[in-house]
């Protein structure tokens, strides 16, 4: 049953920068939420530090704001132990791609049925600006005292390479397509990543919300161009539909070089998705055959406050 | 002639199955009723460095290795050349006659630092750098030599068995130089093939050609060598004797005490008690379905921690594994457990630092810094446990504190119990007490997870159940989760979580906290492991008419202070004892207790205590003849 995205506000004051891209994504998931009818109690928004890192105080359903880079950690922790939640990650391209890009490529090797949303602008917001993963080698946002020195994370790319099998891109001041992309990404069952393209108007004045518009690309008629379009209106085909190499080959590379395009055109929608690979609650209950069914948080530990534990198979083995 | 404590030594390459060897000594003691205390050492390193086991037996219960050896079985030259001296007179020597000659630069694991040490040694004794030359040297010390070509046992039983494959089988040795020892102190040879069947049950064919060459070996050793005075044919065994590896204790505690999710990163000497918890990963229930650990290994501690912490916020009991580096790396997480009150255990084996540090040997060097790890103020646990036997027990302890008080606890085990093996009296699952605390099953409206509370402890949702839901954030909050940097509220929430450390003094039962095994004008203070070979060696003093008394320290943080002072109000000379160089619970007892410890006894080789030095320097100490720092160096 539908609800409404009101029932998953929280009356927590916002306060990021007015005009921020982060607005959009919160609503849409917000939104997503809604539309899915998922209950609220039994669903997580984990997230990570910094400006996109408060999402969980804002959405009413349980929220864990966690630790720099950290985030995927914590929400596989609780997706393992209680496999009915639905559970998002979100966090920044400074989380995600930086000082947390090792759980990154760690997760899409999981495949964790769970949703991983990265607010990608491009800078350290929190911290006045910084360069981020994201940004381009050479390119200066208005408070770096010099050009970028770095070259930049392919977001896209790297998620494709690690193994998650759904991946997408969304922007965030178009908040529909996102809200059916975060829809998308957390039906999927296996671990989903979304790239949300999102302008921070206080420190990254080149990818600002005119650019992806495309305000300074006029063709003769003086008609602006977006920079933003969508795969799906260009008949791209994202989905491995058998579970062949050679069609699996096909369509990673097929994203893979999609993920390259950036400058004038930047695409968004699914990139890639792939449901032939197994999700780690399956992968766990080929070892532990009743896993799903009895996980480790619905388990009785105790009877009358003692150990309900039968560990005296082991104890023969050892008894001497 | 029956004796009653008995040391024998094996050793040789690392992969050379000197641990199986050691198994099977230890499974034919144990059947035959003896206590066992058997100690791996090794290096890092997969295959070739030098490894070795010392396994002490005896007729009543012990706790420690001591320095003696009584036989040393080798079949190779570093082995010999290692251990030589440490065979005490009237003891024996099984060596490979093929290898008399062998020198010490032949054999190139030997590092220079040694080998320039034991090139003093011999050139002082006016003997040849070979094995022929240290052989000569305890021969004099009136050590027995039981020389035997472990080749030709093997082309004879090659002949004999039709089996020419065994010609060639170095890895047989182990079993030869075990049934060998056996042999020759008359253990009986049925339990000798019950450890071994035992040993190798899922490989009958292996077994098989164990069983030949421990039959030949043995009856070899009973024909051939003699005037060995040491007869070893058993003793009354008690019922319910378990013959355990250190690891297994807490392994075993978690799963009896309900622990259900272990994330972990590998790392020595923590990681075999993860591997052992998966290995059993599937559970039997006692009247309900089937249970299971999941096991997860992660990419690196950081993870594991992460996804230690994402599994008890959905109400499992959740733990990790890890040394010293690992968590090291776990410490900011550690904090936002802290200030987020989630009840996390981390089993910390600890092992010799500082950095890599003597990554495979034994150091009890993480006290100060588990009570101090993470930044700012939060309240935690630092519980350290004595003995193996104990750790199955403490296992459960901590949990139930973890749920009681909502804090992280920091279960500080080290390398002397994981790689130690020892017999113990049965654990019983039924002294394994569960308390959830204020853990919710069912929630009302308007639930607040950090609301203030008379004992400053809130009741605690889990994710996923109705009307439960709360915010969590590594900033400080408010009653509901959300960030709050509100100045007055701040304070409220500090002094409501730093209040626990009280409430944890005031409730865990006093017996729990600290053990006291006398009081005595010398009194020790000492933790962990460091704990076996003191009582051993307190014994070995009260043979000689000396008491001195122990307390150990099993809750150090928060550190109970009063308790610990009315213990010791009447002690004249405080002695600590403990496996790091700085004598890092003594530093605590000073900062808690506003008294100095008048003598040290400390150990940092990275070899964990014998009760023999213990002794020694405890002598020292009550004859006034001691240094103020005993500095122990025993143990190759």
């Amino acid at each position: 049953m539908a609800l409404k995205p009101a029932e998953f506000k929280t009356d927590v004051h916002n306060d990021w920068c007015p005009g921020c891209g982060d607005f959009g994504i919160v609503n849409a998931i917000q939104m997503a939420l809604a539309d899915m009818g998922i209950q609220r109690d039994k669903t997580a928004i984990f997230s990570g530090i910094g400006c996109s890192g408060k999402t969980s105080h804002f959405i009413n359903t349980y929220g864990v704001h966690t630790l720099h880079g950290r985030v995927l950690t914590f929400a596989q922790g609780a997706k393992i132990a209680n496999p009915e939640m639905t559970i998002i990650a979100v966090g920044g391209d400074g989380d995600g791609l930086g000082i947390g890009a090792g759980h990154f490529v760690a997760a899409g090797r999981r495949n964790v049925n769970m949703t991983y949303i990265i607010f990608d602008n491009g800078v350290y917001g929190l911290t006045k600006g910084q360069a981020s993963p994201t940004l381009k080698l050479g390119e200066k946002t208005k408070s770096l005292p010099s050009p970028n020195t770095n070259s930049n994370v392919n977001p896209i790319g790297l998620a494709i390479a690690s193994g998650f099998t759904f991946v997408a891109r969304g922007y965030s001041y178009d908040v529909r397509h996102l809200k059916d992309l975060i829809v998308q990404a957390v039906r999927h069952p296996g671990l989903s990543f979304l790239d949300v393209l999102q302008p921070c108007p206080t420190y990254n004045d080149l990818n600002t919300r005119d650019w992806y518009a495309g305000a300074d690309l006029m063709d003769e008629a003086q008609k602006r161009h977006s920079r933003i379009y969508k795969l799906e209106d260009t008949g791209y085909e994202p989905t491995v539909h058998y579970d062949s190499e050679i069609e699996t080959n096909e369509k990673l590379s097929q994203a893979l070089i999609k993920s390259l395009e950036w400058g004038t055109k930047i695409p968004t929608g699914v990139f890639y998705k792939n449901e032939n690979t197994t999700p780690y609650t399956v992968r766990l209950q080929d070892k532990i055959p009743n896993y799903l069914e009895n996980p480790p948080s619905k388990q009785n530990i105790s009877k009358n406050g003692f150990s309900n534990t039968d560990i005296s198979k082991i104890l023969d083995s050892l008894e001497v | 002639m029956s004796f009653t404590d008995f040391t024998w030594l094996i050793g040789g390459p690392q992969g050379s199955g000197v641990e199986s060897g050691a198994n099977i000594f230890s499974r034919v003691s144990a059947e035959i009723g003896y206590q066992i205390f058997g100690k791996r050492e090794f290096y890092s390193n997969i295959k070739g460095e030098h490894s070795y086991f010392t396994v002490r037996i005896a007729d009543k219960k012990i706790h420690s290795n001591v320095n003696d050896v009584n036989l040393m079985a080798s079949f190779d030259a570093e082995t010999i050349f290692r251990h030589y001296d440490e065979v005490v007179s009237g003891g024996g020597i099984i060596y490979d006659s093929d290898i008399l000659e062998t020198s010490t630069d032949s054999v190139r694991t030997l590092d220079v630092p040694f080998k320039e040490r034991l090139h003093k040694e011999l050139e002082l004794k006016n003997k040849p750098f070979t094995i022929a030359g240290v052989l000569d040297i305890a021969k004099e010390k009136n050590v027995l030599l039981f020389p035997v070509s472990f080749k030709s046992i093997l082309h004879t039983l090659a002949e004999e068995t039709e089996n020419p494959r065994l010609r060639g089988l170095v890895r047989m040795y182990n079993v030869i130089g075990v049934s060998l020892s056996l042999g020759l102190v008359k253990m009986p040879a049925d339990s000798l093939h019950k450890a071994i069947e035992s040993i190798f049950s899922k490989k009958p064919e292996i077994a098989k050609t164990n069983q030949q060459t421990a039959t030949y070996s043995y009856n070899y050793a009973t024909a051939k060598f003699e005037n060995f005075d040491y007869t070893l044919s058993g003793t009354k065994k008690e019922s319910g004797t378990l013959l355990v590896q250190g690891f297994q204790g807490t392994a075993l505690g978690k799963m009896a005490c309900g622990c259900r999710f272990q994330p972990y990163y590998p790392i020595t000497p923590a990681s075999d008690e993860s591997v052992f918890l998966e290995s059993n990963e599937l559970l039997e229930i006692i009247g309900d379905r089937p249970g299971s650990t999941a096991v997860i290994q992660t990419e690196d501690e950081i993870s594991a921690m992460g996804m230690t912490i994402g599994g008890a916020l959905t109400g499992t009991r959740s733990a990790t594994c890890t040394s010293g580096p690992g968590f090291a790396l776990m410490t900011e997480m550690l904090g936002w457990a802290g200030i987020n009150e989630v009840p996390i255990v981390i089993t910390n084996y600890q092992r010799s630092g500082p950095s890599t540090g003597l990554p495979t040997r034994h150091g009890q060097d993480d006290l100060l810094f588990s009570i101090f790890a993470g930044h700012g103020d939060f309240p935690k646990i630092v519980y350290a446990s004595g003995e193996i036997e104990e750790s199955f027990y403490d296992t459960g302890n901590c949990f139930n504190y973890a749920d009681v008080f909502q804090v992280p606890v920091i279960h500080l085990m080290d390398k002397f119990h994981a790689s130690s093996v020892i017999t113990c009296k049965r654990w019983d699952t039924e002294k394994i007490s569960i308390d959830r605390g204020k853990l919710l099953e069912k929630v009302e409206d308007g639930y607040r997870r950090f609301e203030h509370t008379d004992d400053g402890i809130s009741p605690r949702s889990r994710l996923g159940i109705d009307n439960g839901i709360f915010w969590n954030t590594g900033d400080e909050s408010d009653e509901t989760g959300h960030i709050s940097e509100d100045p007055v509220s701040r304070v409220k929430m500090m002094d409501k979580r730093m209040s626990r450390l009280d409430l944890i003094l005031d409730k865990i039962p006093k017996e729990e906290q600290v053990v006291s095994y006398g009081i005595n004008d010398f009194t020790i203070i000492s933790w962990g492991s460091t704990i076996g070979p003191v009582k051993d060696a307190l014994e070995m003093l009260k043979d000689d008419g000396i008491s001195i008394g122990l307390i150990q320290l099993k809750l150090i943080h928060p550190f109970p202070s009063d308790y610990v002072k009315s213990l010791l109000k009447d002690v004249k000379t405080i002695i600590d004892v403990e496996a790091n160089q700085s004598g890092q619970l003594g530093k605590i007892f000073k900062q808690n207790v506003q008294r100095n410890v008048d003598y040290f006894i400390l150990k940092y080789t990275g070899r964990a205590m014998t009760s023999t030095e213990v002794y020694d320097s405890l002598k020292r100490i009550v004859q006034n003849k001691a240094e103020k720092r005993e500095v122990l160096m025993h143990g190759a």
